[in-house]
């Protein structure tokens, strides 16, 4: 099954969704989630830091492994998903909806220029 | 180096289990998910190809005496028939690897090490073993398979004529399962009931097959982390992670398989000397306070910040929902309800130092 054709995507495995209001939605591809396994605990940001283009920006914890977080673009923190900490295992029952991590806005326009399409990153995890 | 494959690889492969590179092997890390295949051990039966497991076997007038003067448990206090864990020390008593060691007779001992470990213990056992006695590496003949929880017993039964009532907790014997010739040791990883099952390699599928044809479903195929998060709960060391050539058993909590009473063994002088001066440092269990796992490595910290002990394991526990993990500490700051710190990433996180093992069962 394809990845979402609506999202861009990181080498890393991170999703990136633009909103109505210019403000990018992150958080972790189905391969991602499928590769940590059950997700116990995702370590936010705070809201209003500032984050470096790929830079970490928080880590996700499954039973077995610890894996950062890495920023598709530059910006704000302007929301976290408070609901993963009581319900983390929504990173893998709906890594693409609930499962959601932070909201971004962007420092600078064309934020998600240089991630792959959903058929680009498709086409990559083909080569893992 | 290419990676050696058990003789269970494609059944393993067939499983949909997902392969990782540990100890030279490629074995599967997980087939359904680690949650699911821990809880499938706790509440049913599971197996586990543990066939990179290394195998060593002494034989001689003298055998048990010879292995007796490399281990710190004691064989002469088990009957024929029963098996030890045990470690073996270096001179300074610093582990070499721990074991579980079968006793056939005086002259017949088997001995089950680590993967990782197992070229530098037959050299260790081959160098340092004295008397009447030859030890044989006999790694690649023998296939493993654990069947561990609480349905694993009857189910073990099902496939063999030998009545396994009288084979109690570290016991062992030889029989037929599924047709096969085998080993069956009552003994596992897990803190479960259930068998390992040392087996011809090529007998091996033919065992995995009939063991799923028996369990009409109660069995699941189970990988190597969810055997990290079940022998963490039951507070079985890891070597490697927990206890390795620095450590002794008496600052790791292997004290009770540790007999300072026996006459001889390598490490015996240093271990006895260690207990009479105290020790400096103790492995103790720990649950988080709060929801971050801490992992291998983590530094345990004081509160300027110092680093005063290390985690050795630290996982999400899938029975308790709780992290839990294994740490060195200074003694004086090792009580059972005391507070602790451990450096994750940016900050410092408070664990509660507890009981272990961490599951009673």
């Amino acid at each position: 099954m394809g990845s979402p054709e609506n999202l861009r995507y990181t080498d890393d495995h991170e999703w990136a969704r633009l909103e109505a209001d210019g403000t990018i939605t992150v958080g972790i591809t189905d391969h991602a989630q499928d590769a940590l396994g059950d997700v116990v605990f995702v370590d936010l940001p705070a809201v209003g830091k500032s984050v470096e283009p790929k830079g970490t920006f928080g880590v996700v914890e499954s039973v077995k492994t610890v894996s950062d977080l890495y920023a598709p673009c530059g910006g704000e923190i302007v929301a976290i998903n408070d609901g993963l900490r009581d319900a983390p295992e929504q990173v893998n029952k709906d890594a693409y909806g609930q499962g959601w991590i932070v909201r971004i806005r962007p420092a600078g326009a064309d934020a998600l220029a240089g991630l792959k399409s959903a058929a680009e990153y498709d086409a990559y995890l083909a080569t893992l | 180096m290419s990676l050696l494959r058990t003789p269970l690889y494609e059944k393993v492969k067939a499983a949909n289990g997902r392969f990782v590179s540990f100890g030279g092997w490629e074995m599967a890390v997980q087939f359904a998910g680690i949650q699911a295949e821990h809880d499938a051990v706790r509440n049913a039966a599971g197996l586990f190809d543990v066939s990179h497991m290394g195998e060593i076997e002494i034989k001689g007038p003298e055998a048990l005496a010879a292995v007796n003067r490399l281990i710190t448990n004691d064989l002469e206090r088990i009957a024929d028939g029963q098996a030890v864990y045990t470690c073996m020390c270096q001179p300074d008593g610093g582990i070499v690897d721990d074991l579980v060691v079968y006793r056939y007779s005086t002259q017949h001992i088997f001995i089950c090490c680590n993967a990782a470990n197992r070229e530098k213990d037959f050299a260790w056992i081959a160098e340092h073993l004295t008397g009447d006695a030859k030890a044989v590496d006999r790694s690649n003949e023998f296939a493993q398979l654990a069947v561990q929880g609480p349905a694993a017993p009857a189910l073990v039964q099902r496939l063999t004529k030998t009545d396994l009532t009288p084979i109690k907790r570290y016991w062992f014997t030889e029989g037929q399962v599924a047709g096969v010739p085998t080993i069956i040791s009552r003994t596992g990883y897990t803190g479960e009931d259930g068998f390992e099952l040392y087996l011809p390699l090529d007998g091996a599928a033919q065992v995995w097959d009939a063991l799923f044809a028996a369990a009409e479903g109660q069995l699941s195929p189970i990988g190597l982390g969810a055997r990290d998060t079940l022998r963490l709960e039951a507070r079985m060391a890891l070597y490697g992670n927990d206890i390795d050539s620095t450590t002794t058993p008496l600052e790791a909590g292997l004290g009770w398989v540790t007999k300072l009473d026996k006459k001889a063994f390598i490490g015996l002088e240093a271990l006895q000397a260690q207990k009479a001066a105290g020790l400096k440092r103790k492995l103790v269990g720990f649950k988080m306070n709060g929801r971050l796992p801490a992992r291998h490595g983590y530094p345990v910290v004081d509160a300027a910040g110092a680093a005063i002990g290390t985690v050795t394991s630290g996982s999400f526990s899938p029975t308790l929902k709780e992290c839990i993990g294994l740490a060195y500490v200074p003694v004086g700051q090792d009580a059972i309800g005391s507070e602790i710190r451990i450096q994750i990433r940016d900050r410092a996180e408070a664990a509660t130092i507890v009981k272990t093992p961490f599951l009673q069962r």
